[in-house]
């Protein structure tokens, strides 16, 4: 497999693996922005809004038949959030011509349907349809309310709301419910004309076509792109420090049946040279696995819960932890929780506990060579962040990470707030009246 | 070895019945860094009463759950997760109303992982005081599910549709059944159904068929132990139990989950035929470029957050249509006009046609996944069938198949509506 990467279109970028292991091919396309407050909805909003129809395909349903037609390849709007960049555009799966019957394939007319759907909106008076971004902003608000419906994600966002009030990071990926209703459909109009002009494009392409004739496509599909002064002052804000002496604290209560405790930190002075082999280490000891501290002491020695890990967002600089916990349990999970992490400053890491999460992360990386998807958002963060290794080099670099220098980002973190969603006791003697009908 | 290729999806199947009775069926992938091992038995949360020997047992809810937990305590104190997780494997396990599966995904010392799989899973080794200590984890587990507006609208329809078939108790049991388990109860279940004739090993990878199936051979015993019988109940009545049930949760919009009971399905062949009409059938009806999706979302009662799936297991099989919406009575209703369409006017051929090749899209993107091609290995091996067949057989699946199976499934009075609604102030 080798990666190439070639500049298309001024400040569009294609990345091109050329491999024959696959059955389908994978393709994305993603305008980068940076994420505010202010335009955070606005721009998630952009792909849906266009997946609704263009001049060619009107609707959605004519869209989707044109889908079938080419053997179900999926062209599907995508947000994401890597650190304080908006990465948001569409990502097609395209079924190999050597398995379709005629053995052609449908790389060239996919390429084209991506094109027509970034530029060629369905549109009145040159402006996106109102109805279409209304029936949008709709369903964006219930995807935005809804995230209170699986409680352990959801206390975890509210950790990192609390956490980086004061950042855009707090917003998220679909931006804020305000905000989104603020929008209509001259506004959007305007954000997407600027977020086509201004954002650097990213492509990523997997599969059995040649980088060239990937290139030949691409170009006839965004040939219409427009294109002004590029914005490539984009990035994510660091902050090395909590906000207060001590951990804020925050308490919630919805109807739930289990806790849900959530700690943020954040990493610290080792953001300034953040050396991914070792954050990832740091986390797989911590909490990523059965063999983590936290998976060994809160769940198998102390049953405090049934699950308890943590994740690190090397991007953005943060450690979290979470654990779902009985909610008299608050106090002693907490404790142990910290006293694991005390642990490892004081450099009490195993060559037991080292050797399984180098093995376990060195493992996830050599097989995401054999997972376009996984490759996708991988090369994409690692594009974000300049760095030009794979996955295997990374696999490589891990398995050199020592103890202390895992040890040393223990010492580094910060912790900067707690977070407990709690059920009401009332509530709790509802539920068990239910269990028993 | 027997070995079977399928050429127009570039895969090779080997398979074998060792004389244990375990059953094998391996995929090489050359090229591929990954490599995937289940080991499977067909027992699952639905396998609580059955025949042994022509005696009736019975089996508190909750026990092939709890035994897929307590699997993982080797003899000496140690835990094969954490082995397993030390020598770079991404183990795990799951149990289904028909099917528990133990698992690991590796890229190096792929041999030694697969010794250690076969081992721990045909190793019992319980005492009274790790039993009692796995409660109080399963019992976080139960009530995590509580909390899940999915898992709460998903099992109320199960209770909504079946009267007595056991598919209706939840796989993890209940905070009160659990209790009833003892670390005899998991010998005596692991002696019925862990027998290596009620078993299958699937494995997909860079992997010599010949020596998976050597190293099989090595560490498994010798078999011939009788097999159990699986007592589902009663033969179910075509119509469900409660038509609508509603319930209040914190949730932001109703969740919901309409459902029908199916005609049992077959065995081999004929279960394989109709999960391909079935998948079909739906995709024609409520799919992606269906009118009637379409035509709800731009409306406003559905939004992306809508699916549609048939569910074969345990000897049952169950549509289930669902997502969120404002008023799911009115998805219900436009599903019934749908049908009533169907049934006078058919299926148009041009989307037939087209529904068909999306189909094949699909089920080549499914062939990606290891972990997938694996669990459907062994999912179809227990229903005498071979997953693998799918792409071909789709081939021949006639649009009076998919209109017959609409018509004939999904009548109105079939039909139940289950409701979560969140919580009124």
């Amino acid at each position: 497999m080798e990666l190439t990467r070639t500049e298309i279109l001024p400040g569009v970028w294609l990345n091109a693996l050329h491999t024959e292991k696959f059955k389908t091919a994978c393709l994305s396309l993603s305008l980068l922005t940076q994420l505010t407050r202010e335009t955070a909805s606005l721009n998630a909003l952009i792909p849906y809004v266009l997946r609704r129809g263009t001049t060619r395909y009107p609707d959605m349903e004519a869209l989707s038949a044109r889908m079938d037609e080419l053997y179900g390849a999926a062209v599907e709007p995508v947000v994401r959030r890597i650190g304080e960049i908006q990465c948001v555009g569409f990502y097609a799966s395209i079924p190999e011509g050597d398995f379709l019957p005629g053995g052609k394939g449908v790389l060239h007319e996919v390429c084209e349907l991506l094109g027509n759907l970034l530029l060629s909106p369905a549109t009145r008076g040159g402006l996106l349809l109102p109805q279409y971004v209304d029936s949008e902003k709709e369903k964006m608000l219930e995807a935005i309310r809804s995230r209170v419906n699986d409680k352990r994600s959801y206390a975890l966002m509210r950790c990192v709301e609390e956490m980086c009030c004061y950042e855009d990071f707090a917003v998220g990926r679909l931006g804020s419910e305000s905000e989104c209703e603020n929008i209509n459909y001259k506004k959007l109009t305007r954000q997407y004309h600027s977020l086509l002009q201004q954002s650097p494009v990213e492509i990523f392409y997997c599969g059995r076509a040649t980088e060239r004739e990937v290139r030949a496509c691409l170009r006839d599909a965004l040939i219409t792109l427009p294109r002004g002064e590029i914005d490539y002052e984009i990035g994510t804000d660091l902050r090395m420090n909590a906000l207060e002496d001590a951990p804020r604290f925050q308490e919630e209560t919805l109807d739930v049946n289990q806790g849900q405790l959530c700690i943020g930190w954040r990493l610290g002075e080792c953001m300034e040279e953040p050396d991914l082999a070792s954050l990832l280490v740091f986390n797989a000891v911590l909490g990523a696995g059965t063999t983590s501290k936290l998976f060994q002491n809160v769940r198998e020695k102390l049953q405090l819960c049934y699950f308890a890990g943590s994740l690190v967002d090397v991007h953005k600089g943060l450690l979290l932890v979470s654990a779902g916990i009985d909610f008299d349990k608050l106090d002693p999970a907490r404790d142990e929780i910290f006293a694991q992490l005390e642990a490892m400053k004081r450099g009490e890491i195993s060559a037991e506990e080292l050797t399984a999460a180098k093995a376990g992360i060195a493992s996830d990386l050599r097989a995401m060579t054999d997972s376009q998807g996984e490759l996708e958002g991988f090369l994409l963060s690692q594009t974000l962040d300049g760095l030009d290794y794979g996955p295997l080099e990374l696999a490589a670099l891990v398995e050199d990470v020592t103890a202390e220098e895992v040890s040393a980002i223990a010492r580094s973190t910060e912790c900067d707030q707690i977070y407990f969603l709690r059920g009401s006791d009332e509530e709790e003697t509802e539920e068990q009246e239910q269990d028993g009908e | 070895m027997e070995s079977k290729s399928y050429s127009a999806i570039g895969e090779t199947l080997y398979s074998e019945t060792l004389p244990n009775g375990l059953r094998l069926r391996i995929v090489p992938k050359p090229g591929f860094r990954s490599r995937y091992a289940v080991f499977a038995a067909n027992y699952g949360g639905a396998h609580r009463r059955f025949f042994l020997d022509g005696q009736p047992m019975e089996t508190p809810a909750g026990v092939a759950h709890y035994l897929e937990h307590k699997m993982f305590d080797l003899p000496g104190g140690d835990n094969a997760l954490d082995v397993l997780s030390a020598n770079g494997a991404d183990p795990n396990a799951f149990t289904a109303s028909g099917i528990t599966c133990y698992y690991f995904q590796c890229t190096e010392h792929f041999e030694e992982n697969l010794r250690l799989l076969l081992h721990f899973v045909s190793t019992p080794y319980f005492t009274e005081e790790t039993v009692r200590k796995e409660q109080g984890i399963i019992a976080q587990e139960i009530q995590m599910g509580e909390d899940s507006p999915g898992s709460a609208v998903y099992h109320t329809l199960l209770r909504q549709l079946y009267a007595a078939h056991p598919i209706r108790d939840k796989v993890v049991g209940t905070l009160e059944s659990i209790q009833e388990i003892t670390a005899q109860t998991l010998y005596d279940c692991h002696k019925v159904f862990y027998a290596p004739g009620n078993m299958c090993l699937c494995v997909e990878g860079d992997v010599n068929p010949e020596e998976i199936a050597r190293i099989a051979r090595e560490t498994l015993g010798e078999g011939g132990e009788s097999l159990p019988r699986a007592d589902f109940g009663p033969e179910e009545s075509p119509l469900p139990v409660e038509k609508l049930h509603r319930q209040q949760m914190d949730v932001s919009a109703p969740q919901f989950l309409i459902g029908a009971k199916l005609s049992p399905p077959g065995a081999g062949e004929a279960i394989l035929r109709e999960r391909l009409v079935s998948s079909l059938a739906l995709r024609l009806l409520v799919g992606a470029s269906s009118d009637f999706y379409n035509r709800l979302y731009a409306s406003g009662l559905l939004n992306r957050d809508f699916d549609a799936e048939v569910d074969f297991s345990a000897g049952t099989g169950t549509l289930l249509i669902g997502g969120e919406s404002p008023d799911p009575e009115a998805v219900l209703r436009e599903l019934v006009e749908e049908l009533r369409r169907v049934e006078e006017q058919g299926l148009d051929p041009q989307r037939f046609e087209r529904a068909k090749r999306a189909s094949l899209g699909a089920r080549l993107r499914g062939l990606e996944d290891f972990e997938s091609v694996c669990i459907a290995l062994a999912e179809s091996l227990f229903e005498g069938c071979c997953a693998l067949e799918s792409t071909e057989l789709l081939q021949s699946v006639t649009k009076a198949e998919c209109e017959d199976f609409l018509c004939r499934e999904l009548r109105e009075e079939k039909l139940a509506l289950s409701i979560i609604e969140p919580r009124r102030a």
